[in-house]
């Protein structure tokens, strides 16, 4: 595996949680983001649709949007501001559609 | 509805210091009103609040501020059940009379007597070429990974832009023990010594920020001024591996690095502002459009009133100030008795602040020039991949030069973060371009719904 971007410091007693990345199961902790979750094990949220690249979220605070990911059902979720839960199946991009749509 | 008779309905957006402490002032006048909150949890962002099974101290996660942060997050949660508190809810428009609202629950639409906006604020950015990469963030990313989910944003972090936030989150990361590479600021010293005049307002928030200072140095972090950035390093696939920049006496440096908090102070959150057609005036001293207000918070609107961040980068401190000082303007309109020491002694402190603050902006200045000098490959609007050069031909081939029509042509303020993080370095690239002073390129204009909403959420209803 990868070595994450982000790197936890404190809090890591918390209980563990499964989520599920573009099927790969990601373990995090409760109380974990979206992004914490996906970035503490990985490197890169999404793709960008304009061709410039890997994305992993900018602001972190539910203002620039760079964060978004999908549920396998093609449910758009901010990552920065959605909770982890145990289960989750995300895709790191839009199930069943190319950019741009009208959803 | 029944009780909107008896009392007017005021509703306060955003619960951070001013929010917070505007709804206590209206409680404490015997006023109930709507508070409503993006977020999870009261707090605001400077004094946001970590997820409940988080353990760590008001000290480990504020520092001096510790005392604050523990009295604004107190002082709701004693006033939580009182008010009609909403939170996890976004209002995405204002017009009528009333906020359009969306949570899970659904959309609503609240009509209002007086509303009070603390919408606080967002990082100012200013492009670099490379900040697209992943590894790249706010400064205020910075700080929430850190404060919200103990993370540091990469293993090996450098500090980019300038202002007081850049010393303190590099000096909480190093106090939580991230690895620094570098701090490197784009404002020269000497600017310090001609902010100290003002500075000195508010000795106590500036002996912190040389504490911070000494800390950082203690530390053995590299603590550079006059810097010019140049590139952030790196590749699409892969992300952000350093940075490059001009030092102070010309020569170039590179310092490796996985990830890059870049900031350039704040600007505040206006949106609403701009829907509920408040007027805005030029601030030459920061080069940034801001609503009007009387020296209380009333805007031009009747009946809507700003306070904190989201009207001037006052800082924390000054909003808890400004959002009593919002609620007694709305009480005063609605025909309470306001003691009229109270104001004075309120708007005293907001003017001391006022005065620190202006000192922060010549200490730290926003740096318009290196729009000027930004490569035409550099991508300005980061959610659409626009890149300067794209921005500049528009202005020459079209002659467009107004920031809403170059906006039209170019997509630069159109995408998903709706200008917030563009916008002002986008007006800096035109006025360059056509030469012309950044005023006269105006302002984005506000457009709702102020964030992307889901499609799939049911009416709620109307109140």
């Amino acid at each position: 595996m990868t070595q994450g971007r982000f790197v936890r410091l404190a809090e890591q007693d918390r209980p563990s949680l499964t989520l599920y990345v573009d099927g790969q199961p990601v373990t995090a902790m409760e109380g974990d983001t979206l992004m914490v979750a996906m970035l503490a094990a990985g490197r890169v949220l999404r793709t960008s649709e304009f061709g410039d690249g890997k994305r992993a979220g900018f602001c972190l605070m539910a203002a620039c949007q760079d964060c978004w990911v999908w549920t396998e059902d093609g449910g758009r979720l901010r990552a920065c501001s959605t909770p982890a839960s145990a289960g989750l199946r995300l895709s790191t991009s839009q199930p069943g559609a190319s950019w741009p749509t009208a959803n | 509805m029944a009780d909107r008779e008896l009392t007017p309905r005021i509703v306060v957006v955003g619960a951070g210091p001013a929010g917070v402490r505007a709804a206590q002032t209206l409680l404490e006048a015997g006023i109930r009103p709507v508070v409503i909150d993006e977020a999870a949890r009261a707090g605001g962002q400077i004094y946001r609040r970590q997820p409940t099974n988080f353990r760590r101290s008001h000290e480990a996660l504020y520092g001096t501020e510790a005392a604050r942060a523990q009295a604004v997050h107190d002082g709701f949660d004693a006033i939580a059940a009182t008010v009609d508190y909403r939170p996890d809810t976004l209002v995405w428009n204002i017009a009528d009379g009333q906020v359009w609202t969306a949570s899970e629950r659904g959309y609503a639409t609240l009509a209002y007597d007086a509303l009070i906006l603390c919408t606080g604020a967002t990082d100012r950015l200013m492009p670099v070429k490379g900040w697209h990469y992943a590894g790249a963030y706010s400064l205020g990313a910075a700080q929430v990974a850190l404060k919200a989910q103990a993370c540091a944003i990469g293993a090996r972090v450098v500090f980019m832009g300038s202002g007081p936030l850049l010393y303190l989150v590099a000096s909480q990361y190093v106090k939580a023990g991230a690895k620094v590479a570098a701090v490197l600021d784009t404002s020269p010293l000497s600017n310090r010594l001609r902010a100290a005049v003002d500075l000195i307002a508010q000795p106590g928030i500036l002996a912190d920020g040389v504490a911070l200072t000494r800390a950082l140095a203690k530390a053995g972090v590299p603590v550079l001024t006059g810097v010019t950035p140049l590139e952030i390093t790196g590749n699409a696939e892969n992300g952000v591996n350093g940075v490059r920049v001009r030092l102070a006496n010309g020569t170039e440096r590179d310092f490796a690095a996985d990830a890059v908090a870049l900031g350039y102070h704040l600007r505040p959150e206006t949106q609403l502002a701009d829907l509920a057609r408040c007027d805005f005036a030029f601030d030459a001293k920061t080069r940034q459009w801001l609503p009007k207000r009387d020296q209380d918070g009333r805007a031009s609107v009747a009946g809507v009133y700003l306070a904190g961040d989201g009207a001037r980068i006052l800082g924390a401190r000054s909003a808890e100030v400004s959002g009593r000082l919002a609620a007694l303007a709305a009480l005063a309109d609605l025909g309470h008795k306001v003691d009229p020491l109270t104001l004075v002694h309120l708007r005293r402190q907001v003017a001391s602040y006022a005065r620190f603050a202006r000192g922060l902006a010549t200490a730290f200045p926003w740096p318009h020039e290196q729009a000027a000098n930004l490569p035409d490959e550099a991508i300005v609007c980061r959610c659409e991949a626009v890149t300067a050069g794209d921005l500049r031909r528009v202005v020459n081939e079209t002659g467009a030069k107004e920031a809403n029509r170059a906006k039209a042509f170019s997509r630069v303020g159109m995408g998903r973060c709706q200008g917030r993080y563009c916008g002002h370095a986008g007006a800096e690239v035109i006025a360059a371009c056509a030469n012309i002073p950044v005023e006269q390129v105006g302002r984005l204009r506000g457009q709702a719904p102020v964030k992307p909403l889901p499609v799939a959420i049911a009416p709620e209803g109307e109140e």
